[in-house]
């Protein structure tokens, strides 16, 4: 569990993944194989590759969201490096807790819990006092231009691109050294994508380490320190 | 206070171990070979469709059946793992009356129908030796509060309030009493889904906050998902696959979890 430079926060080393789809008769569909890239402290690394590549699967194997079938995905956590391909669930929940964040597309909340606690709510997981999370959940939806009268309300009523940017707000809030991106400006305007590469600036400067896929070459431009192409993990079909 | 921290000091050893448990009546296995772990703060989802043995399950964990295979052991308040079988009349009604709560699908099991909200919760802690009368009145007012009803009704009997009122009143009478672990069998079951929503905020908002362990039978993959870190999916009476629940429900390997999650009809 030790071998991998001090240095990198995520160490994954030939992974792969295969779904078995037993309802379609029990056809193998090779997703990715040999998956092997570091990343490091204050570094964003964009995967690029046509749709149907594997970028969001890997991001999710990352996340330990898919089961890996295959290989090492080495994540720093608190001093040590968890595998977590072969990581038990309370193993995966505490590293999720301390260390990796995800910002997914959509936005999957409960009914009925207000905007501002949609986002407070990793703080106030991780023990920050309410009314402090409330403050910071406050600054950044105003940031990523969220109207105050808007936060009281469950954002299931609000449109895709204000619900995408609840999303950002409740992904960013949080100090994690571990950032998975999917698609995060998709259906932002010029303003918001703007918000958002700036966020990204600055957890770099914190030395996070992140993981995006941007399909906006302008964006993938401005925040990709390196470009890791999926297309050479594409499992041989 | 020293309870809970106690179980900060204790979070790495498990609260409820299951050990080959098994239930057949005669010849008909309700359920066999279950194994796990329950930790302390964790929510544990059984899902599966009726007759998978899910609440046969649920029964065995609690204390409410006997099994015919195996055993179930829980971690007493004072450290000490404990064989639930082994356990002696007294050690078991402390159990069920103050460290567990029991949430019924139909709350008219789980509440008195004919005593006044106030009393079904303070009855809880009248049995763990509460007699101060101001006292008891001012916990059950603040706990009806808490689950979201209206205090003004609290001389009300519950067979006056709606479907979703009693199953948070059910609610309140279980955890006044500072459970560590909670069973909940189908606890949204029967109800319309709007109500449905409010109770799963309430709960997971509960359960977060108190810290509380708590195993939840459900048929429902949406309950599963809201409430869960871990789910156990279970057929004819095994478990056939089990991990972390947005995993399993997202990335399912075994055929029937594949036929459950793709079964879910788009909203």
């Amino acid at each position: 569990m030790t071998a991998m430079p001090m240095t990198a926060m995520i160490d994954i080393s030939r992974a792969e993944k295969t779904f078995t789809m037993h309802l379609q008769g029990g056809i193998e569909l090779p997703v990715v194989s040999g998956v092997t890239f570091q990343v490091q402290p204050g570094e964003c690394v964009v995967l690029s590759g046509p749709s149907g590549a594997g970028k969001s699967s890997i991001l999710k194997m990352i996340f330990g969201n898919y089961r890996c079938d295959g290989g090492r995905i080495g994540i720093r956590h608190q001093g040590v490096v968890v595998d977590l391909a072969g990581a038990e669930p309370r193993q995966i929940l505490s590293v999720r807790r301390a260390t990796i964040g995800y910002v997914s597309q959509f936005l999957r909340a409960v009914p009925r819990v207000a905007t501002i606690d949609v986002v407070a709510e990793p703080l106030i997981s991780n023990g920050t006092a309410r009314s402090e999370a409330q403050e910071r959940a406050g600054q950044l939806l105003r940031r990523l231009n969220i109207p105050e009268r808007l936060w009281a309300l469950p954002p299931s009523t609000f449109s895709g691109g204000e619900q995408q940017r609840v999303n950002i707000a409740r992904g960013f809030i949080s100090d994690l050294p571990i950032l998975l991106l999917d698609e995060p400006t998709a259906s932002l305007d010029a303003a918001n994508r703007a918000v958002v590469v700036e966020l990204i600036e600055q957890k770099k400067r914190a030395d996070v380490a992140m993981v995006a896929i941007v399909h906006d070459d302008e964006i993938r431009h401005l925040i990709a320190d390196r470009i890791v192409d999926v297309t050479s993990f594409a499992s041989a079909a | 206070m020293a309870d809970s921290k106690i179980a900060v000091q204790d979070n790495d050893q498990p609260l409820l171990l299951a050990d080959g448990l098994g239930k057949s009546y005669g010849r008909l296995s309700a359920c066999r070979d279950v194994s796990f772990a329950l930790y302390p703060g964790e929510v544990l989802a059984i899902v599966g469709e009726s007759g998978s043995g899910k609440s046969t399950l649920l029964q065995l964990l609690s204390a409410q059946l006997s099994p015919s295979a195996g055993k179930v052991s829980y971690r007493m308040r004072d450290g000490v793992m404990r064989d639930l079988a082994a356990l002696g009349e007294a050690e078991r009604r402390f159990l069920l009356r103050t460290d567990w709560g029991y949430v019924h699908q139909d709350p008219v099991l789980g509440l008195r129908m004919a005593v006044s909200a106030g009393a079904n919760v303070g009855e809880r802690l009248m049995a763990v030796g509460w007699n101060h009368y101001g006292r008891i009145r001012d916990t059950a007012t603040s706990w009806l509060e808490r689950v979201e009803i209206d205090v003004g009704r609290i001389d009300d009997a519950p067979r006056t309030y709606s479907g979703g009122m009693r199953q948070r009143l059910q609610i309140a009478r279980n955890l006044v009493t500072e459970p560590r672990l909670v069973f909940m069998d189908e606890p949204t079951g029967g109800l319309d889904v709007s109500v449905q929503a409010r109770l799963l905020d309430l709960m997971r908002n509960l359960v977060s906050e108190l810290g509380l362990a708590a195993i939840v039978v459900t048929h429902d993959l949406a309950v599963a998902r809201l409430l869960s870190h871990r789910v156990m999916v279970m057929k004819g009476g095994r478990v056939i696959e089990t991990g972390l629940t947005d995993q399993v429900l997202d990335d399912p390997r075994e055929p029937y979890t594949q036929l459950l999650v793709s079964s879910i009809l788009p909203a």
